[in-house]
């Protein structure tokens, strides 16, 4: 016994007597909030995948560094026909993916058909759940070998922005003819790195590629640790086992803001968090009603004590990040409950009693717990009388997406989009009422509203296109179908030895131009 | 004896049939369905019934579930929806990083319960047993997550002489002491409940054995008492901690759940965590099924053991 003490004695000293190293230099460790479920960009349907693929793949379009503006990347240039419907794109010369195979109008053809053709012969290796993305695209079509042809259905703007998602992302056919079904853990892209390895929970690793068409990393390796549990991710950024953490907790944004061996970066997304208000039944078919709620809530204070910080206030449903379409002009509806109670008596809506759907917590939905007992509190102060009915995420879902009928006032709800169109396209126009297939679950209707989406939606110009945007945003403004109440920002910590880092606000984790030496 | 295994091993058949229709089950009672688990805030009801029927789940339960045994039974056990990956390949890795951290966990236990008890028993009521017993309560009162950020924030964070989480260094790395350098805190973590449920039933089965004739017989030979503990009151003691440790090796593989979560270990624990939120259903039925069958065998090879150290169990 005492040799066996003895023995696991040594063995513990030896293990713990060299001090843990530090992550090894130009190698990176990104400390991701979960395994990946695939890295296949077209089957990929989560950020913390996407945020693998971006640097392993290309799409035809991509970004501009820090905005949601579109700009080459695979394509050098694109020509769009006066209809809108033919979309020409001229590809880059002389890329080849990380096995080696070309890059051509072939291969995009190939990607695009294995995605939307059910008779493709690797329409097998799916599903892919976001392809409706490109449900416009009629044809895709060869004209030369760097020139490829899209032609949709019908005129679609938001089809260049969708191209930029990872859902666009071009992989390589002759992988996917390799793999099959197992293409997801076995990536092949153009991109800045290139898929090494994957370890089930435990890490992806991507090595620079020096070929690389836009310039090699200064990094050697990108290294991607799934750490599920927020307070060990914290204890590895702490204890230096990872260079980068993504989604730190508002808890301990502070403590590693005050240390000047980290970095903090903030960034506000696409997303935009409201509270729909029932325009068919009940008090709030009243605008003025609706405008009191607005005016009722205090949305400095969600944001900076609940959020703490983490989001900035919303007035619109288009989210600044979209700085191209966003209506600079708007103010949020200040906190004010005297014109509230003035706008109520005005209405001549006494103590109106509504019932609040709220969900315990789900995709982009932050603190909702929290925020609809506080939204109910903001309310009732006011003379509303809020009675709150909270569910499940999917359950919430199940209830609200075929619309609020007579069961309720107001619910809850978040979005995050890669394109201004989305969201005011699915939840404000009038075709877009739950009967007819949208998500309008609180039957707002305005024809002028309805116009300037559909013009917006086939403007292949960006600034007219942007103009529309704004000119919708005033009225949805003035109408107040919703309570607009906050765009969450993404927030990072790296170590302070990591240069160059930027979060965008596409939300998604560029690492080309990262260095640590 | 080998025919006492074998009916051992024919009725596990039944257990594990009745636990996956139980597994299957739950997963379809639970709310929330696997393809808006995937489809997150996408999920349109046309999309929902689109994945639904790539994925074969339109169908009714008992036909999803014919399909499912069936394969099984010829070796199959599908493709995880969330991993993208055979079901198989993923619980057969996973499960091995389990079995090093709770065989680890095991070992450990295993010797300082036993040790812990019996210097408690031969103690009894003296300050080394006051002071095991204490810590005995402590052990098994303490929530193992609680414990494991704890040590971390501890050796990894102040002292920073351990790794706070995974299983071997991100790059580079790989052998055998990075693993153990990787391995010591949550095997400590895992081990130290069931340590004191091991210490206290040590020291109680001490308690009982020393009192009886044998062990008078024993010490009037003149045999040593280091002799007397150890080759003839602890011979006898330990058949009846052996079950025990049998149930513990159980009890450490499901108490890696928590531990696995919370070091990152790549094990079957974490998961099974990860499948049940995703409502990955083929993931869930292979990997409780896996885990099921092992605790039925280590109870079996328990018993076995029991039978062997002590002939009045022969069958």
């Amino acid at each position: 016994m005492k040799i066996l003490l003895r023995g696991v004695a040594l063995a513990v000293l030896l293990a713990a007597a060299p001090a843990v190293a530090q992550t090894p230099p130009n190698v990176l460790v990104v400390g991701q909030i979960a395994e990946p479920q695939t890295l296949d960009p077209q089957v990929a349907t989560a950020v913390n995948d996407f945020r693998i693929a971006v640097n392993i793949y290309d799409g035809l379009v991509r970004y501009a560094d820090g905005t949601l503006e579109v700009e080459p990347a695979l394509a050098t240039d694109w020509e769009i026909s006066e209809d809108g419907l033919t979309y020409t794109f001229n590809l880059r010369e002389g890329v080849t993916f990380h096995d080696g195979t070309p890059f051509n109008a072939e291969a995009v053809k190939f990607n695009f058909d294995r995605m939307l053709d059910e008779n493709h012969p690797y329409y097998d290796t799916g599903p892919f759940p976001l392809s409706f993305n490109f449900a416009a695209v009629d044809s895709v079509n060869v004209i030369d070998e760097f020139t490829v042809e899209f032609v949709l259905s019908e005129p679609y703007a938001p089809f260049l922005s969708n191209l930029a998602y990872p859902t666009g992302l071009i992989v390589s056919p002759a992988a996917v003819e390799q793999y099959g079904e197992d293409y997801g853990r076995n990536p092949v892209g153009t991109g800045p790195y290139r898929f090494i390895e994957w370890q089930s929970n435990t890490r992806v690793v991507a090595e620079a590629n020096p070929d690389y068409w836009d310039g090699a990393p200064n990094l050697e390796a990108v290294v991607f640790r799934p750490i599920t549990d927020a307070n060990t991710r914290v204890a590895e950024m702490l204890s230096g086992g990872i260079d980068v953490m993504v989604e730190v907790p508002p808890d301990n944004v502070d403590q590693f803001a005050s240390d000047a061996a980290f970095e903090v970066y903030e960034q506000a997304g696409p997303h935009v968090w409201y509270v729909m208000l029932n325009a068919q039944h009940g008090p709030f078919t009243d605008k003025l009603v609706r405008q009191a709620a607005n005016y009722a809530v205090n949305k400095e204070a969600l944001v900076e004590d609940i959020l703490q910080g983490t989001a900035t206030v919303a007035d619109s449903p288009v989210a600044p990040a979209f700085n191209w379409a966003y209506n600079e002009g708007l103010e949020p509806y200040p906190y004010d409950p005297a014109m509230a109670e003035e706008l109520l008596a005005e209405a001549g809506v006494e103590n109106p009693s509504v019932t609040f759907y709220v969900t315990e917590g789900g995709s982009g939905m932050l603190d909702p717990i929290t925020m609809g007992t506080a939204i109910q509190a903001d309310l009732e102060a006011v003379g509303f009388d809020v009675a709150i009915e909270t569910y499940e995420w999917n359950t919430f879902l199940g209830i609200v997406n075929p619309g609020l009928g007579e069961d309720a006032d107001m619910a809850e709800m978040a979005w995050m989009t890669n394109d201004p169109d989305v969201l005011p396209y699915l939840t404000l126009r009038t075709d877009a009422w739950p009967e007819a297939g949208g998500f309008n679950s609180s039957y707002y209707s305005n024809p002028e509203v309805d116009e300037l989406l559909e013009a917006a939606r086939v403007e292949t110009d960006i600034v007219e296109r942007g103009n529309l945007y704004k000119a919708m945003q005033e009225i949805v403004y003035e109408d107040a179908p919703w309570i607009f109440v906050a765009n969450w920002k993404q927030n990072a910590v790296t170590s302070a030895a990591v240069e160059g880092f930027a979060l965008q606000p596409s939300f998604l984790l560029e690492l080309a131009d990262v260095s640590k030496p | 004896m080998l025919a006492y295994i074998a009916k051992r091993l024919l009725a596990a058949i039944p257990v594990l049939f009745g636990l996956s229709i139980i597994v299957f089950g739950i997963m379809a009672l639970i709310p929330g369905d696997t393809a808006t688990a995937i489809l997150g805030a996408y999920a349109t009801p046309e999309n929902v019934a689109r994945v639904n029927r790539e994925l074969g789940l339109d169908r009714t339960l008992p036909e999803q579930y014919w399909v499912w045994i069936t394969n099984v039974l010829q070796g199959d056990f599908g493709r995880s929806y969330n991993l993208n990956r055979p079901v198989l390949d993923e619980i057969l890795e996973r499960y091995s990083a389990t079995l090093v951290l709770a065989g680890v966990s095991l070992v450990l236990c295993s010797i300082f319960g036993l040790l812990a008890g019996i210097v408690s028993a031969v103690r009894q009521f003296g300050w080394a047993d006051r002071i095991i017993t204490f810590f005995v309560l402590i052990g098994i009162s303490m929530p193992a997550f609680w414990l494991g950020l704890l040590l971390i924030l501890l050796f990894a964070v102040q002292w920073r002489i351990l790794p706070a989480s995974g299983m071997f260094a991100v790059y580079g790395g790989g052998d055998f002491m990075d693993l153990l350098r990787h391995l010591i805190l949550p095997a400590v973590t895992l081990a130290v409940v069931a340590t004191g449920v091991i210490a206290r039933l040590t020291r109680a089965s001490m308690l009982e054995v020393l009192r009886q004739d044998f062990v008078r017989t024993a010490r009037a030979k003149g045999l040593s008492e280091r002799k007397v503990i150890y080759a003839h009151a602890f011979k006898a003691a330990f058949v009846n901690v052996i079950p025990v440790i049998g149930i513990q090796a159980g009890f450490v593989l499901g108490g890696a759940v928590y531990v696995e979560t919370v070091f990152q270990w790549p094990g079957i624990g974490a998961m099974l965590v990860n499948a049940i939120s995703t409502r990955d259903i083929l993931l869930v039925q292979g990997g409780v099924l896996l885990v099921a069958a092992s605790y039925v065998l280590f109870n079996l090879v328990a018993d076995v053991c029991q039978a062997l150290l002590d002939p009045r169990l022969k069958t």
